[in-house]
């Protein structure tokens, strides 16, 4: 498992912005232990990450990966789980999991690759694109406010909020590190400009800032996270929001062993 | 042969199923054969809740009757509701205060008032003991002796345990020995609901993880496996969330199961496909009720056969199979786990609400193991794909790196839309399928009883209604068990030179003699029942009596 990327031929755009979170995820894995981790990804552009990266992986269906991953560290705790999901798959068709892997806190890591765009069916509106946005099917604009995925995180209980930015690759590497490090649900929100139907990075540019001030207490984190509410004009905080230590779904639940089936019949006659 | 009906009925919350499992436990412990008959309402307190025992003391007779020889009544609604059934030499034994006297009076009835709040007062028990005093009445006009009953209390009732037992003595004292029970010389069985039976099957054969989401009737399984030490246990946010995790613990290495019923098997649907594609063993529990939609929730219909069958898209192969009773649940709760390792592909045991949640007597007819699966060498040169048709299995955390994708892929489980790589792999997983045919030859897939010109075909839960209700006729009964692969030729083999050919239903479609026409075989009639009902043995026995013309 030297090399972490496949000879897999590579079919994401040319500057899409899934490069750079591979390479701060592929740094960051380095750090941990590869062997030991297992990558789900959805469907999308970013779900090909499967594809392209030398780790155990499930390339899962739209939407399921965060209970795919659940499923996955609930059989083996051992293992460092991290879903690498995109906007779509988790704000739109698998948001219940998204709320109740964080109300569970399962021991999970989940990278959003927000590019805010349904692009691989090329370009259709997702919860956080703009109210206004033009697509394929929505030629006049949708009429919809989008949904802050940090504030609700955190409103969610997630013991782990942070942001990051596909063009800031060493801060996101730490920010995925960091992530894997926690014990319990963490939350790693990812601007990802989509170079073809949405392309965002000249606004991200100028308007990310690195927190100085991280590890924010509850309410400060939440009013932090609603500084930009994926419309207006604001400065977009990056890092990371709000951490805190609860147990885990996982280290809760008891040890396997064998059982007596026997000693159960007796006991039912 | 004696056989005897007992109905012990109340409002919801009077603990009328309790009493049923004390007294069919009272007779077990007295070596006869038991069953009980579940019936209740969707709703958590009043209504009219019932279970009928049937008791036997030498062939156990796994169906109610219409007939009743005893009326146990916590309530007036119980007498309304069940007088009718009673008979000439039948016994009531009701809460003497149900004062209405008229629905009491009906010739050659032996009506029995057993004094519950005086029982309860003099012991200082409290009214949630009503169905202790009624049942412990019922054991002593019996005649069976208090230490029977005393350990059988002392489990059911592990919160205020002393005081039911002072209940029961005072009713055994105040109630006259009518009757004389005596030990048949037959030994106890352990009496299990279906639900459990499958739990402790899949058990036996090594299962460690139940994820489900509650629905009734499937809810057994998943609450049982919640009480066992040494699995672990999930309860998420739906169904898509539950066989998605289960996927999950699966391709971590754990063998695992999944209980529900019709509604949440739909939502379930998705993800099968993906198990079929990516490999991963997956063990649902299907256990059918009243549909469509919510239909009748907490009552029995065999209309998901076809579902079952189907469910998913894409073309996948799949193992199915219907057990009839407890002994069957028992096995293909583990066989059909074995079967889903085996083969790395999706596996559906079906039931019903009757299987599900009546208590029957596990005979031990049959032994399941776990069974060995082909595991791959956990090394760098690992492909999760290899192979011309079971590929070696490996879990992550070792050596290999393991892919596994809902995409069409190539050997190393990487995506493809190459025509050639797409095909190969359909191939492949269509000789999965072909080497679970090759299996059915020794399997169990399907039974015959009995001999006659004309057959009866059923599936599920109808096995102890049919049994019963043809006894005495000449005909010959055809259970198939597997239902995907179809046991095609064996049934053919059952049903040589029969005249006539029935199939017995609890649905409006016909659905198994839809799939038995699917596989070329001719179905001449069909008995079908869809009033959410169980058959009956008298009820059954009738219309096949004026379908056969005896």
């Amino acid at each position: 498992m030297d090399n972490l990327i496949l000879p897999t031929k590579n079919t994401w755009c040319p500057g899409c912005g899934n490069f750079g979170i591979q390479n701060a995820l592929k740094e960051a894995v380095s750090e941990m232990d590869p062997g030991k981790t297992v990558l789900i990804s959805g469907i999308g552009c970013h779900g090909k990450i499967s594809d392209y990266m030398n780790l155990n992986s499930v390339y899962a269906l739209h939407g399921r990966s965060i209970p795919v991953g659940t499923g996955i560290k609930i059989g083996n705790r051992e293992l460092n789980v991290v879903c690498m999901v995109g906007d779509g798959d988790t704000y739109d068709e698998g948001v219940s999991h998204f709320v109740h892997a964080a109300k569970r806190n399962s021991d999970i890591t989940v990278i959003v690759n927000d590019n805010r765009v349904f692009a691989l069916t090329v370009n259709q509106p997702t919860s956080t694109s703009p109210r206004g946005y033009v697509s394929t099917t929505s030629p006049k604009g949708t009429t919809e406010d989008p949904l802050n995925p940090l504030d609700t995180a955190l409103s969610l209980g997630a013991t782990f909020v942070a942001r990051g930015y596909a063009g800031k690759q060493e801060h996101l590497k730490r920010l995925i590190l960091e992530g894997m490090r926690h014990r319990g649900f963490s939350f790693i929100e990812v601007l990802q400009p989509c170079v073809v139907w949405f392309n965002t990075f000249p606004e991200y540019n100028e308007r990310c800032y690195e927190m100085e001030e991280e590890y924010l207490p509850i309410e400060k984190a939440r009013e932090k996270a609603r500084e930009w509410d994926y419309a207006n004009d604001n400065q977009i905080p990056l890092g990371i929001f709000y951490k805190e230590e609860k147990p885990t779904n996982e280290e809760q639940l008891g040890d396997i062993h064998q059982v007596d089936v026997l000693a159960m019949m007796e006991e039912s006659k | 042969m004696e056989n005897f009906q007992i109905i012990v009925g109340g409002a919801a919350g009077e603990g009328s199923k309790k009493a049923g499992l004390i007294i069919a436990k009272m007779f077990n412990s007295y070596g006869y054969r038991v069953f009980i008959h579940e019936d209740y309402h969707s709703l958590v307190r009043g209504g009219h809740n019932f279970s009928q025992i049937s008791v036997s003391s030498d062939i156990g007779i796994e169906a109610k009757k219409d007939r009743i020889d005893f009326l146990l009544a916590l309530n007036e609604d119980t007498v309304m509701k069940h007088k009718d059934k009673l008979g000439v030499g039948s016994v009531l034994m009701y809460d003497v205060s149900i004062t209405n006297t008229e629905v009491l009076q009906k010739d050659g009835i032996e009506t029995i008032p057993v004094p519950i709040d005086e029982i309860i007062n003099e012991s200082e028990g409290s009214s949630l003991m009503k169905n202790t005093a009624l049942v412990s009445s019922f054991s002593k006009m019996m005649g069976m002796e208090f230490e029977k009953i005393k350990p059988i209390l002392e489990k059911e009732f592990n919160r205020e345990t002393e005081k039911n037992i002072k209940v029961s003595e005072t009713a055994f004292n105040k109630t006259e020995k009518r009757r004389e029970t005596i030990e048949t010389g037959k030994d106890p069985l352990p009496l299990l609901s279906g639900n459990k039976a499958v739990a402790m099957g899949a058990l036996k054969a090594g299962l460690e993880c139940c994820i489900s989401y509650p629905m009734t009737p499937a809810t057994g399984v998943f609450s049982f496996l919640t009480t066992v030490e040494g699995i672990r246990t999930c309860q998420p946010e739906n169904e898509i969330s539950v066989v998605s995790m289960a996927l999950g613990t699966a391709y971590a290495g754990r063998r695992t199961i999944v209980s529900t019923s019709g509604g949440g098997f739909a939502l379930m649907t998705e993800s099968l496909s993906f198990s079929a594609q990516s490999e991963i063993p997956l063990l649902i529990v299907l256990s059918q009720r009243m549909g469509p939609a919510t239909g009748v929730p907490t009552y029995v219909g065999q209309g998901d056969l076809l579902f079952a069958l189907n469910s998913g898209h894409g073309d996948m192969e799949r193992f199915v199979v219907a057990p009839g009773d407890v002994d069957e649940a028992y096995y293909w709760g583990g066989k059909a786990l074995n079967i889903a390792w085996r083969y790395q592909m999706p596996s559906i045991l079906l039931l019903d609400k009757e299987l599900s949640e009546n208590t029957y007597g596990l005979e031990g007819r049959y032994q399941i193991e776990k069974e060995d699966i082909v595991e791959g060498l956990n090394d760098t040169g690992y492909k999760r794909y290899e192979g011309n048709d079971i590929s070696p299995i490996a879990f992550p955390g070792g050596e290999a790196v393991v892919k596994a994708t809902g995409y069409e892929h190539t050997k190393d489980g990487i995506s493809t839309e190459t025509p050639q790589e797409v095909k190969e792999m359909v191939e492949k997983r269509i000789r999965k399928g072909e080497r679970l045919r090759e299996e059915l030859e020794v399997l169990e897939a399907v039974k015959v009883y009995k001999e006659g010109p004309v057959a009866i075909v059923f599936w599920g839960s109808t096995k102890g209604a049919l049994l019963e209700a043809t006894k005495d006729m000449n005909v010959r009964l055809v259970q198939p068990l597997v239902m995907q692969p179809f046991p095609e030729k064996r049934m053919k083999e059952a049903l040589e030179g029969a005249e006539k050919v029935i199939c017995v239903e609890m649905n409006s479609g016909g659905q198994l003699a839809q799939v038995m026409r699917m596989n070329g075989i001719e179905v001449d009639d069909k008995v079908l029942k869809y009033d959410a009902r169980p058959f009956t043995v008298e009820g059954l026995r009738s219309i096949l009596e004026e379908k056969i013309n005896i």
